[in-house]
Order: C-alpha cells, then sequence, then structure tokens
C-alpha cells in the first residue's frame, strides 16, 4: 500500500459553538480518485474549507505530503500544490476566460515556462473555453463556468485537486462530460482527485474509493463499487439518482 | 377579450413616452421641485442699513422650476425608453453619428485629421515666431495615428495645455494643475477602490500625510523638494500599511466607516498638534521645488540661466509639467501592476475573496499591498500640493476631499483609468468652469452626478480592459465585449 496523500486523523471544526466535523478520519492516497457523499448539511464542504485552513479544525490533524499542514496559513497550503475548485464554481466574472486561467497559474512556480502547454491542455479538455476565451467569466453559462473552474484548478498544476460538487446545477450530458475529464486526468497523468458530490451514483462509480458523511461524522467506507452494492447507500442516496 | 386585454396592454407599453403623459410627470416633477425651493429659494438675506432684511426671489424659483420641467420632459422623451418621433430621430442621429464616424475610418482618421489641423496651426505660427512646443502636440498625436489610440490625444492636450492660445496663468494654475491633482488622486485611490475593491472613505488622510512630510522635512531639514517627494510618498506608504493592518478582516460598510474615522483622526490630530504642525494655522512658506537647483526668481534663477525675461508664469508651468509627470507615473505604475501577480490578485480579491484563497493568494499581502501603493500616490499627489500652495492647513483634508475623490473613481468606472481621468476632467474641471454659479455650482455638480448614475449607472468607462488576451483572437474578444456578449 503507498502512503496516503492527504490524511486526516480525528478532525473536528466548529462554526463558534456549532460543531460541523465531529473527528473525521480519512486517507486519500496518491494516483486515486476519492469521493465523499452525503446529504445536504453533511459537513462535506466544511471538510474541504477545513483541509484548506479556512475554518481551521479545533482538534486533531491533517498531513499532506507528509507533512503537518493543520495549523499552516491558507496560501501556504495551497502553495504545496492543492487545488481547491470550491462550492459554487466561484470563478471571477469581471475578468475574461484567460484571465481567470491565468490566475490559476499562480500557483505554479514555473508558470512562465508552462502556461503555453498548460493552456493548451486546458483547451484540450474543454474546447469551449478555447472559443470563449476573451468573454468574461459572469457572462459564460453555468456548465461553461463549472468547466473553467475545473481548468483554472489544473492550472497550478496540482498534485491533489479539490472538488466541491462540479456537477451542481449542470444538465447530464454535460455531467457525463465532466465526470470523464476527471477520469481521463486520472488515468492519463495520475492526477490524485478528491470529489465531494450530491450525485451519488456518478461519483461511487468513477471513484476508486468512497467515504459516506452524515451529521459530520465519516459512517461507512470502501472502494466505489462496494458502496454502490450496498442496500442502505441504495436506499439513501440513490433513489432517483441514477441516469 | 383576450384582443380587448393585448389591446390595453399594449396601450399601457407606449403610455409613458406618450407626448402627455411625459408633460404631466413633467408637471409633477416641476411641483415637486416648487415646493422643495420654497425653503431653499424664496428668500435671501441682505443686509441693509441697520438690520438683516429679507429680498423675496421669485424669479429665482421661477427659472429653477422651469429648469426641472424641461429637464424631466427630456428625460421623457429621450431617456430610456426610447420611442415616440422624438425617440426615433434621437437614436437615428446617434446612429448617424457612429456611421459617420466609422465611415471615415475611426481614430485613425480622426487623429490623423486632427494632426494635419495642428501641423498647419503651427506652420503658421513659425511665420512670426518658432513655436517649437507646438510639437507637445504633434507627436503625440502622431503616435496615435500609429497606435490608432485616443489616449495619445488626451496626453497630447495635456502636453500641449500650458502652451495653447488663451491659456493664462489663470487657467493653468486653477484649471491644468488642479484637475491633474485630481486625476493623480483618483488614480491613486482607483487602486484601492476600483483595483482592490476596498471601499475607502479616508483616502484624504494619506494626502495630508503627503502635504504635511514635504513641509515638515523641508522645513526642519532644508531638504529639497526632490529629496522629500519620495519621502513623503513612503511616509504615506507606512500609514497606509497601519490603517491596513486593523482593516484586513473588515469589508464593506464596516471597512468604510473605519476608513472614514481614519481620515478624521489624521485631521484633528493635525489640528491639535500644535508643536508640531502648527495646529489650525497650518504651515506656511513652504520651500518652491527646482528645476536642477535652478530657482523661479528674478535674479540668477531659471529664467536668466536660459536668457529669458523673467515672468511668474515660468513657475507655474514647471508646476503644471511636474503634476503632469506625477500623474503619468502613477498611470503607468497601475498599468504595469494590473499585469503582475499582486495587481490580478488586487482585482481577484475584489471579484471573489473565497476564491482568491483557494488559488493560493495571500488576502493580507494583497490588502495590505493595495492600501500602502494607493496611499503612497496619494502621498505624492500631497507633497506636490504643498510645494505648489507654499502654505498647507488642516482645513485643505476634509472628509469633503475623499468624498470627491471616490465620486471621481465611482463615476468614472471603478478601475478604468480612462475613465477617471474623465470624471476628474468633468468634475473638478466642470466645478471651475461654473465657479460664477457660486453655490449653484454645486447644483450642477449634482445634477452631473445624477445624470450618470442614470445613462451610465456603471461609470462613465465601464468596460474593463484584459490584461493578456493572444494575439490572433483579441480582436474576437474586443467585438465581443463591444456587443454586449461579454
Ligand atoms: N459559515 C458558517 N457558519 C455557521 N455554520 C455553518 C457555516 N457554514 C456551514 N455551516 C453549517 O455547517 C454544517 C455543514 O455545512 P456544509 O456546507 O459543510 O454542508 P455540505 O455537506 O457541504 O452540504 P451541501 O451538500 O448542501 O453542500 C451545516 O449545518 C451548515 O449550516
Ligand atoms: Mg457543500
Amino acid at each position: 500500500m503507498t502512503r496516503p496523500l492527504l490524511s486526516l486523523r480525528g478532525v473536528e471544526t466548529f462554526y463558534g459553538k456549532v460543531q460541523a466535523l465531529r473527528g473525521v478520519d480519512l486517507d486519500v492516497r496518491a494516483g486515486e480518485i476519492a469521493t465523499i457523499i452525503g446529504a445536504n448539511g453533511a459537513g462535506k464542504t466544511t471538510l474541504m474549507m477545513t483541509i484548506c485552513g479556512t475554518p481551521r479544525a479545533r482538534h486533531g490533524q491533517i498531513e499532506f505530503d507528509g507533512q503537518d499542514i493543520t495549523r499552516l496559513a491558507t496560501h501556504r497550503i495551497m502553495h504545496l500544490r492543492i487545488a481547491h475548485s470550491p462550492e459554487g464554481r466561484r470563478i471571477f466574472p469581471r475578468m475574461t476566460v484567460l484571465e481567470n486561467l491565468q490566475m490559476g497559474a499562480l500557483l505554479n512556480p514555473e508558470r512562465d515556462q508552462t502556461f503555453d502547454s498548460d493552456l493548451k491542455r486546458a483547451f484540450e479538455l474543454f474546447p469551449i473555453l478555447e472559443r470563449r476565451q476573451g468573454q468574461r467569466g459572469g457572462t459564460l453559462s453555468g456548465g461553461e463556468q463549472q468547466m473553467l473552474a475545473i481548468a483554472r484548478a489544473l492550472m497550478g498544476r496540482p498534485k491533489l485537486l479539490l472538488l466541491d460538487e462540479p456537477s451542481l446545477g449542470l444538465a447530464p450530458l454535460i455531467v457525463r462530460q465532466i465526470f470523464e475529464v476527471i477520469r481521463e486526468l486520472n488515468a492519463r497523468e495520475g492526477l490524485t482527485v478528491f470529489l465531494v458530490e450530491q450525485n451519488a451514483y456518478h461519483a461511487l462509480r468513477l471513484a476508486h474509493r468512497g467515504y459516506v458523511m452524515v451529521n459530520g461524522k465519516i459512517t461507512l467506507s470502501g472502494t466505489g463499487a462496494e458502496l454502490l452494492a450496498r442496500e442502505e447507500i441504495r436506499a439513501a442516496y440513490l433513489e432517483g439518482g441514477r441516469h | 377579450m383576450a384582443k380587448a386585454a393585448t389591446a390595453t396592454m399594449q396601450a399601457g407599453d407606449s403610455e409613458p413616452t406618450s407626448l402627455g403623459a411625459a408633460l404631466a410627470d413633467a408637471a409633477t416633477a416641476a411641483v415637486i421641485a416648487l415646493l422643495l425651493a420654497m425653503p431653499i429659494l424664496a428668500y435671501r438675506s441682505v443686509e441693509q442699513a441697520v438690520s438683516l432684511g429679507m429680498e423675496a426671489r421669485w424669479g429665482a424659483i421661477a427659472i429653477g422650476v422651469a429648469a426641472v420641467f424641461a429637464g424631466r420632459l427630456a428625460i421623457n422623451l429621450l431617456g430610456p425608453r426610447l420611442s415616440g418621433p422624438v425617440g426615433e430621430l434621437f437614436a437615428a442621429l446617434k446612429s448617424a453619428i457612429v456611421r459617420v464616424f466609422h465611415a471615415i475610418g475611426g481614430w485613425r482618421t480622426v487623429l490623423g485629421m486632427l494632426l494635419m489641423l495642428a501641423m498647419a496651426a503651427s506652420g503658421a505660427g513659425k511665420l512670426s515666431t518658432p513655436r517649437w512646443f507646438d510639437l507637445l502636440l504633434i507627436v503625440p498625436l502622431a503616435i496615435g495615428v500609429w497606435r490608432r489610440s485616443p489616449a495619445w490625444l488626451f496626453l497630447g492636450l495635456a502636453l500641449f495645455f500650458p502652451f495653447a492660445p488663451g491659456a493664462s496663468r489663470y487657467w493653468i494654475e486653477n484649471f491644468g494643475i488642479l484637475v491633474l491633482i485630481y486625476v493623480m488622486l483618483g488614480w491613486g485611490l482607483n487602486v484601492v477602490v476600483g483595483l482592490a475593491g476596498l471601499l475607502d472613505l479616508g483616502y484624504v488622510a494619506f494626502y495630508a500625510v503627503g502635504a504635511y512630510s514635504y513641509a515638515l522635512l523641508a522645513q526642519t531639514f532644508g531638504l529639497s523638494f526632490w529629496i522629500c517627494l519620495p519621502l513623503a510618498g513612503i511616509l504615506a506608504a507606512l500609514w497606509g500599511v497601519l490603517l491596513g493592518f486593523p482593516v484586513l478582516r473588515l469589508r464593506g460598510d464596516y471597512l468604510a466607516i473605519v476608513t472614514l474615522a481614519f481620515g478624521e483622526i489624521i485631521r484633528v490630530v493635525l489640528i491639535n498638534w500644535q508643536s508640531l504642525t502648527g495646529g489650525p494655522n497650518g504651515i506656511s512658506g513652504i520651500p518652491r521645488p527646482t528645476l536642477f537647483g535652478l530657482e523661479f526668481k528674478a535674479d540668477g534663477g531659471f529664467a536668466d540661466y536660459f536668457g529669458l525675461e523673467h515672468t511668474s508664469l515660468h513657475r507655474i508651468i514647471f508646476l503644471y509639467y511636474i503634476i503632469l509627470v506625477l500623474a503619468l507615473v502613477t498611470n503607468w505604475v497601475t498599468v504595469r501592476l494590473r499585469r503582475l501577480p499582486v495587481g490580478r490578485a488586487w482585482e481577484a480579491m475584489r471579484e471573489d475573496e473565497i476564491a482568491c484563497r483557494s488559488l493560493g493568494i495571500n488576502i493580507t499581502n494583497t490588502k495590505l499591498t493595495a492600501f500602502s501603493i494607493g496611499a503612497m500616490f496619494g502621498g505624492f499627489a500631497g507633497a506636490f500640493f504643498a510645494t505648489k500652495q507654499g502654505f498647507i492647513s488642516p482645513e485643505s483634508f476634509t472628509f469633503w476631499e475623499s468624498a470627491i475623490i471616490l465620486a471621481i473613481v465611482v463615476l468614472g468606472g471603478m478601475g478604468s483609468q480612462v475613465g477617471v481621468a474623465v470624471a476628474a476632467l468633468v468634475m473638478i474641471g466642470g466645478t471651475e468652469l461654473f465657479r460664477e454659479l457660486e453655490i449653484y455650482r454645486m447644483l450642477v455638480f449634482g445634477v452631473a452626478m445624477v445624470a450618470v448614475m442614470v445613462w451610465r449607472p456603471r461609470g462613465v468607462v465601464s468596460g474593463r480592459v484584459p490584461t493578456i488576451a493572444l494575439k490572433e483572437t483579441r480582436r474576437i474578444g474586443g467585438d465581443l465585449v463591444k456587443e454586449g456578449h461579454g
């Protein structure tokens, strides 16, 4: 077994007095796609944000690439080459597509040499972005914005890609397209992906490893196929979610 | 039934622009204006032999009400809902102007024609004395034609202004220099408010810090303007960081309140720290700048050295070019910074702070650099203001100044360099032009602001210029933005 790229031990996060994460343990191994599924308000976004350091974990430990990042400043954590595509896309609306991509490249210290080839790769993955490169981010369609958010995260050449609900509000066809890109990146370049999804069926089929979160706790874990086969998962997360 | 409903709907749609409704609406506005004008305009106190007397001014009210009526009518007929014969005429006129502009070939031709005109005028001047400074207009115009960029026209006009026909000492000092000070302040604040999106209501504090730094350094240590200028900028930048730290976690309204208080604190300190700042009496006798050691005085100064006849105009023109260069440097630095990671981080922070964090941008540093660089430009402008006036007091640094500078940035379009310059020209230049109207110029000022907000709610120049574009697609990107897709 390879050493995990990202590991969380007993992580607890609070919003004031409200506890959002209640002792989370999980591992993401290098080169795998891990996913976390759970109901609304379970704490999935909080988990992603805690990894990035805002809000901070009150208890527990987060390790990335052999380094303890629990108390590291957010921008330093990101500069260890973690790219985060936050919930709700959050692209820069007044900047053009190209400028948005340029912002993503800030994480990469060798950006001056690699920008052109990284840009080319982003346009290969999402050809629509090439045609829209001079357009302002805020005027893209929802699906295009999501593609831009992922492409922007990739421009930093991350070791770990955190994706928070990339399928939010998208048509099934686009969702499949985006998931296909994630699979391809993982297979071709060995990119490690940690994915939060409402769309449990797609996510579990795609992922090597899945976690189920309920009320700020991991209640179940296993390979994607294992979880998909379990009766309680099918009952709780897959009714009507299959397409 | 259905038919009748559509008919009334159509009637309802076209109604607001019909002449009758427009007149009725204008009349309502006039009545409101009349009610408002009564307590404000109706009586004026006049000094009589023994006591204060009242003088009724029904004429003023009549003019005001008539103006409101006409203005409202014009808005109704020409405003956003263009229709009816007048509206069509207006639209046709507009499209005709656009078509003529395109037919003659856009900016290149317009600038070319202006260039020829300027050269012809210059040639005529040569018959008497060689006017070498006509080149100040001709060279930028030529570059403008070459690069197809109207910005060079503005630069040419600004360079040429002191030598333009009819430019008197009064005009250079009270129009040219003043407008340029506010262009510079606007560009400085634009870094903080326009680019970084941090609402700063106390910008005048840095202007004051710059002015007092120069005045005190020059008087206490006898340092020259050119040594004090960078020092004043650095001191102001330090104050910018000092303000930045406590407000790091504040946004929007809260930030505005704290910066407002900061501006007032600086002013109150200036008033009360008598021993250092001279309190309300201010500081006078602030040294004038020199040109490589040459003073602008009657004997042994600039005029003697170049064998010219001494006039005080030389000093004014010198000051004009100092502030022009300072403003251009501000612009140049800002445009450069926008292309560097720090400048892009400012704009990204304005757009979305959370996204910035997740891209590894250090929000603390980004905010502090925005505050300090904006403050530095304010400090430069302040030092210039002190040397130009020769006298400063806390009265020059009230909240009103902050408000004007902020208005310039907002009206200019939040982040647009050209927009800020145009707004400064219109607001400061405009109020100077209307000086004869005395207090009513504030009214003109207000009306102009309302007009901009009605017709261009995002500022005079609302489009943001991208900092990067791939060469082959540049034009497509630009076109899309113009058509409103972008
Ligand atoms: N800034 C905040 N302040 C206070 N409470 C918060 C804050 N953000 C989230 N919470 C609370 O923490 C809990 C977990 O929220 P979180 O956003 O992590 O859920 P989620 O699993 O991502 O849900 P969804 O699937 O709807 O996105 C919720 O009960 C939420 O109300
Ligand atoms: Mg969420």
